[in-house]
């Protein structure tokens, strides 16, 4: 048994972070967050530059070739600096499910331009709060043409195609490709508790689309697709938590009250020591996952859902306990405990909220 | 990563399965329940029969009654093991702490002659550390040990001893000298526990058991060829004994996830399944996964350690979760069960009163071996290096400590 990267991935972690530390500092989440584009374009160029989006993407589509690991490290990292680009929509999700399901023309019309960072690509699934992606059969595909609505949409304000989950005349479940600049859709920036990465509502009316993936599909992909995400989400996770975790702790032990460190109070320690506690078990959970994913294990769809149950707890948690640790000042806009707890909120329900994987988790565990 | 076995692990894995198959009684719930004096001989049994077969103490040297294999070998043995009834952890503490106290400081003719009978359980042993002023803070213990020619003489009490009814040698952390800071005036020895000035005096524990015992020292006396370390660098010592224990103790921490699991797929709540039951699953998801966290994290300790790193305070994390997992897990459980949760021996009392037992039991684990918020201290400051709190006992003689109990 070896549970642990290794040393080539270790070394592309920490050339993410280094460059992510340059580059990629929280004043440009932060312009993005204060409504002045929807992603860092510049940023997205130079990482384009370093080769994420082609991590892994087939050799034969312009890609790298790379395993998943690779693009777990990367994930943390991206998760750790709260990177404004649109990688989670397009890298995570789409470029996987056209990978793994795309027909030839589609693979050779979109993967070439994913891993070169110039077509970006988001998953349209949700149709109204408090239903689960899955179930969101609304929107309808007849002759070629689709129409509904989607919501919350990650990256639909700009992306250039949506895979988009439909329901046709013999009421089968499918995937649909939908270029998105066309007369047919309109969308519209939606607000969102964390308005660093947009979600966007696009309404479709009579808009041109292709099948994508197999007739009557949709619930097989997603799930799949979701699963493979939750692993690198639960990545994202694990940086934000580390990020917000040090947050915590750097500025608390600077801080004096009572004539002393408040890091020295034993209540102020023992929620770092729990959010320590959180923060492992979902590390390991993400690495068995990781493990599991690289390896296409049988124990995969378990190994996710637990990954991503624990993530979404260990990320609430941390981000929520460094606010309470910077006491008045983690309130304010000025300092940054906020864009992570809104990161935190927005990861745990971006692929199916925590409801919906616990449920997973339980109907894996049980084989039901 | 890689979670496969090597051909080697795998060779020893299904040695082990089939040693076990042949050898090992199956689960039997309510072992928990039984007497305390059946158990106790029980787990004698089952250990001579598995030192016979070469199952004991795996990562100890061969010639003092190991076999020499590495901690991996550790983790597959408890995952067989894990399938069966048999008492494989019953004198985890007496050996987990005493087997590497005696390995680094005995001498080799010790070493040889103690070790595999320690191993066997043909003498057991203990860990006396604790006292009644020194619990969290061991190292205010004050247990004296005085030296007079070759011979040392014990006075004082410990307590929360495990097993020392049962034990023929401990090792006791003693002070030898007052006049110096608590942790520089500490040493460590062995010592025979059959003799006139130790008596032994279990204590009655709120589930009826008596795990624990208070040990009394009367001029008990030691030779000094049994000291483990040096004269008053027995903190040191005794830290470095911790510190092996903590991978032991985190491969073996129980959690109660298993009988909670078992307990639901086998259970009806109102005539429905449990496992349909809302509530009931969304504790399954909680505590599956903490639980599988807890055992990855342990895969990765021991990915560590095989690196040729060392065991470090990431090890209290296993037990601060499991500890209180058992806990709530066993409360959980019998709230399901209405008045009749309140029978250990009805019927209709699940996996033969486990959780009624355990929910008494696992008060106790959230104690030993160092509380809930002793852990959580250890991990904020050493694994995290936050600041100490002021203390008053920083740079003052042993003797000039404030300590509450002085006119008790």
């Amino acid at each position: 048994m070896n549970f642990e990267f290794s040393d080539d991935q270790k070394l592309i972690q920490d050339q993410a972070r280094q460059f992510l530390t340059e580059h990629s500092p929280l004043t440009v989440t932060r312009q993005v967050m204060d409504g002045g584009s929807a992603y860092d374009s510049h940023l997205w160029k130079s990482i384009v530059d370093l080769g994420w989006t082609a991590t892994a993407i087939d050799e034969q589509y312009g890609g790298l070739g790379l395993g998943s690991l690779e693009l777990c490290v990367i994930a943390q990292e991206l998760g750790r600096s709260l990177t404004p680009i649109p990688f989670f929509s397009t890298i995570y999700l789409a470029a996987a499910v056209i990978q793994q399901h795309g027909n030839e023309q589609q693979k050779q019309s979109l993967l070439p331009g994913i891993a070169a960072g110039e077509t970006i690509v988001c998953m349209a699934s949700s149709e109204v709060a408090g239903q689960h992606l899955l179930q969101a059969r609304q929107t309808q595909f007849k002759n070629g043409q689709l129409s509904g609505k989607k919501i919350a949409v990650l990256d639909g304000v700009e992306a250039d195609y949506a895979i988009v989950s439909a329901t046709d005349a013999n009421k089968n479940h499918s995937l649909y490709l939908v270029n998105l600049h066309q007369a047919g859709v309109q969308r519209a920036l939606s607000p969102s508790i964390d308005s660093s990465r947009p979600l966007a509502s696009i309404e479709f009316n009579q808009a041109a689309a292709e099948p994508l993936g197999a007739d009557d599909a949709a619930s097989v992909i997603l799930t799949q697709a979701f699963d493979r995400a939750a692993v690198f989400t639960s990545f994202e996770q694990l940086g934000g938590c580390e990020a917000s975790m040090q947050m915590g702790i750097d500025y608390t032990k600077q801080r004096f009250a009572f004539g002393r460190s408040v890091a020295s109070f034993q209540a102020i320690k023992h929620i770092f020591a729990d959010m320590y506690v959180a923060v492992e078990l979902a590390r390991s959970n993400a690495y068995f996952a990781a493990w599991a994913l690289s390896v296409n294990d049988e124990k995969l769809p378990l190994a996710a859902a637990t990954a991503r149950v624990s993530a979404i707890d260990a990320y609430y948690f941390c981000s929520k306990e460094n606010i309470e640790v910077h006491g008045g000042m983690g309130f304010t806009w000025e300092f940054d405990c906020h864009l992570y707890y809104k990161r935190a909120q927005l990861l745990s329900s971006i692929i199916g909220s925590s409801r919906w994987w616990r449920e997973q988790l339980v109907s894996r565990l049980l084989d039901e | 990563m890689d979670f496969n076995d090597t051909e080697e692990q795998a060779l020893f894995r299904a040695k082990a399965k089939s040693w076990l198959a042949a050898n090992a009684q199956a689960k039997r719930q309510g072992l928990m329940a039984g007497n305390q004096e059946g158990r106790y001989q029980q787990a004698v049994d089952w250990y001579h029969k598995r030192y016979d077969a070469g199952f004991s103490c795996l990562t100890w040297p061969k010639e003092y009654g190991g076999q020499g294999l590495s901690q991996m070998y550790q983790v597959i043995w408890n995952q067989e093991v894990s399938h069966y009834g048999e008492p494989d952890e019953y004198f985890v503490i007496g050996i987990g702490n005493c087997g590497p106290a005696l390995m680094t400081f005995a001498s080799e003719e010790q070493k040889q002659t103690l070790l595999p009978r320690m191993a066997r359980a043909d003498d057991i042993w203990c860990q006396l550390f604790s006292e009644p002023g020194a619990g969290s803070d061991v190292a205010g213990l004050s247990t004296k040990a005085e030296k007079t020619g070759n011979e040392w003489k014990i006075n004082g009490q410990k307590i929360w001893t495990s097993g020392a009814q049962y034990s023929r040698y401990g090792v006791i952390l003693t002070r030898t000298d007052p006049e110096v800071s608590k942790y520089r005036g500490l040493t460590m020895f062995m010592i025979d526990l059959k003799q006139a000035g130790v008596e032994v005096k279990p204590i009655k524990q709120i589930d009826g058991g008596s795990h624990f015992n208070e040990v009394f020292f009367n001029d008990a006396v030691i030779p000094d060829n049994y000291r483990l370390g040096e004269v008053n660098e027995g903190w040191g010592a005794a830290l470095m004994v911790l510190m092996n224990e903590r991978l032991a103790n985190a491969t073996a921490a129980p959690d109660g996830f298993e009988d909670f699991l078992n307990w639901a797929k086998a259970s009806d709540i109102d005539g429905v399944a449990a496992t349909q039951d809302p509530i009931v699953r969304d504790k399954l998801a909680t505590w599956y996964a903490q639980h599988a966290g807890v055992e990855a994290t342990t895969f990765r300790m021991i990915t560590a350690v095989a690196k040729g790193g060392v065991p470090g305070a990431e090890g209290s994390l296993g037990k601060l979760v499991g500890a209180s997992m058992n806990q709530d897990i066993a409360n959980f459980v019998i709230q399901q069960l209405d008045a009749g949760g309140q029978l250990t021996a009805d019927e209709s009392t699940p996996l033969d009163g486990h959780f009624q037992s355990a929910v008494l039991m696992a008060a106790g684990i959230r104690l030993a071996g160092g509380t809930d918020e002793i852990m959580r201290n250890i991990i904020a400051e050493q694994v995290l290096g936050l600041p100490q709190e002021p203390r008053a006992d920083k740079g003052v003689a042993y003797k000039d400590i404030p300590s509450g109990n002085t006119g008790a």
